[in-house]
């Protein structure tokens, strides 16, 4: 899987709500294969202020029209901006970048976790992991119900539960206290996540204490994205390693988490 | 198409443009992005005696035009130099220059005596300016005689091109240059990163967990383009500009003050196909003043 820095154009930008935004970008040629817990480096050239590229995951790939999809969540300066863009516009990318989540096994029942942005890549996984929906999970967690997004493209990929911190939307409290993860999670048999640290600290203390395969993606901050700068690394059990180019997907066993 | 060789010593460069040390890794990290034969040469990842985690996260802090770095030499270490990354670099048709760093001299000294033993690693810098690491790196580059002592002992050891790598974060830095010349270096790098900081106002905490790092980037540009100028009229040696360069005019400019040749370090980071970028219009630049060789733009700056 090669990676390439190319000037892609930009065919939609529509806002989800009052802080995510679906980026859609087209190729000019054949897409490289993507895999879910990916990411791109993206050059927001409109903030002149800002010199380095911002990474996000992908959320959707559509290869017959060789357009991928961003969910870009106001953050900063950076991700404002990139908002701004217009269908049209050329966006310089550099990806595909990093290490994706494992594939499940057939015939395993899995539960994909995300808050925040690290929705994304949760929704992609849900797409093209292939398994019966039956036997996926989806909880997806944040602040109220304005701060979810309309995931239903996604629906029938798997069984969807929702936590919000104020109860406006599915069972209140952090996706930590949904009964459905407080009563099932042993039962299944990988756990995948992307979503604050905070968030994963704690499902990845729960994973293994219920002694269940998880990963989370991390979002260090990097300067390059492709492993030349050692800017983004995080301490695992072999040493430090680049969240770009190791990750951004880690087994918990990997990391050295006080859980 | 002009002449775009130039040489350092009786080292010959196909162009003058290279990656610059820890910026892109021991060259196969960007393989994906530019064909490395295309390039004069890649200065790789700094390497030291025995293996070195480096500094803990984080480690990086954008800034105004430019970023701190705080990585600390992070790397294998020379056996896994030797062992897993010399063999699949060894055959590309590039100068693959080692950056040699040491906490002592007598380390500085012992790991170019393991780089001196291998036939396609034509010349290492001596990198006296790693701003990162608590024992040795800038120490032996911010006075004359630490630079020429260090200098010296590894030239004892060490008979092909040896360039040295200098810290800005001194008083003068043509006079380290001069020092380091009188040692027998033949040619000298510079600039290595500004030592500098960033702050978390909000949270009252530093940035980077060393809390200070080094500044690169266009940020840094114009000093580093002043420092190769106050240099290049000191000593003659050839000497090797580096310091923000996001394009060929960059480049340019560096040779007009005296560069014999560049270094691409930071801009890597936002495209890793820019040295072959600079090294295209370094050409059409010459085409367009009708040189046919590069050797004449050095050094040509237009005074008065």
């Amino acid at each position: 899987m090669k990676k390439t820095v190319q000037e892609l154009v930009l065919i939609e930008n529509t806002q989800l709500n009052h802080d995510n935004f679906r980026l859609v970008l087209q190729a000019g040629s054949e897409l490289p294969e993507i895999f879910p817990g990916q990411f791109v480096n993206v050059e927001i050239k409109k903030a002149t202020e800002i010199f380095l590229r911002r990474p996000f995951s992908v959320l959707d790939v559509d290869y017959q029209n060789r357009t991928f999809s961003l969910l870009v969540k106001i953050l900063g300066r950076g991700s404002r901006v990139l908002t701004t863009y217009q269908p049209g516009d050329k966006i310089s990318v550099i990806y595909p970048l990093g290490k994706g989540f494992s594939q499940p096994e057939t015939t395993d029942k899995v539960l994909l976790i995300g808050g925040g942005s690290g929705v994304a890549p949760m929704l992609f996984l849900s797409k093209v992991c292939g398994l019966n929906p039956e036997n996926v999970h989806i909880l997806l967690g944040a602040r109220s119900i304005a701060d979810h997004v309309d995931v239903s493209a996604y629906q029938h990929n798997g069984k969807f539960y929702f936590t919000t911190e104020d109860g406006s939307l599915g069972e209140k409290g952090f996706v930590t206290n949904h009964s459905m993860y407080k009563s099932e999670l042993s039962t299944f048999n990988k756990i995948y996540t992307c979503g604050p640290d905070a968030m994963m600290k704690a499902i990845a203390k729960d994973a293994a204490k219920a002694g269940v395969f998880c990963e989370v993606s991390l979002e260090n901050m990097m300067a390059c994205g492709f492993g030349v700068c050692l800017c983004c690394v995080e301490k695992t059990t072999s040493g430090h390693k680049c969240v770009c180019t190791d990750g951004p997907v880690f087994n918990i066993k990997e990391l050295t988490w006080q859980i | 198409m002009a002449d775009l060789s130039v040489k350092i010593k009786d080292l010959v460069f196909k162009n003058p443009v290279l990656t610059a040390s820890g910026t892109c890794g021991f060259g196969e990290e960007i393989a994906d992005f530019v064909d490395l034969s295309e390039l004069g040469g890649v200065v790789m990842k700094g390497t030291t005696l025995k293996h070195r985690e480096g500094n803990n996260y984080p480690r990086m802090a954008e800034t105004p035009s430019g970023m701190l770095n705080a990585v600390g030499l992070q790397n294998k270490g020379v056996d896994n130099f030797i062992r897993n990354i010399y063999p699949n670099i060894k055959d590309i048709e590039t100068n693959f220059i080692v950056n040699v760093n040491g906490s002592t001299i007598e380390e500085y000294v012992e790991l170019t005596e393991r780089i001196n033993e291998l036939d396609k690693i034509p010349a290492i810098e001596l990198n006296i300016s790693c701003p990162n690491v608590k024992e040795g790196g800038m120490a032996f580059g911010v006075s004359c005689p630490s630079a020429e002592a260090v200098v010296r002992a590894v030239r004892a050891v060490y008979s092909k091109p040896l360039i040295v790598k200098l810290s800005p974060n001194v008083t003068n830095i043509a006079e380290i240059a001069r020092a380091v010349e009188s040692q027998g270096a033949d040619s000298v790098s510079l600039v290595n990163t500004f030592l500098g900081m960033a702050i978390d106002a909000e949270s009252r905490k530093p940035v980077l967990s060393t809390i200070t790092g080094g500044l690169s980037g266009p940020a840094i540009k114009p000093i580093a383009l002043r420092m190769v100028w106050q240099v290049a009229q000191a000593v003659k040696i050839p000497v090797i500009g580096m310091g923000g360069i996001m394009n060929a005019t960059d480049a340019i400019e560096f040779i007009l003050a005296g560069a014999s040749a560049v270094q691409i370090g930071t801009g890597i980071f936002i495209d890793p196909t820019l040295p072959v970028q600079v090294v295209a219009g370094i050409n059409d630049y010459l085409d367009r003043h009708n040189m046919n060789s590069f050797n004449e733009l050095i050094g040509s700056l237009q005074i008065g």
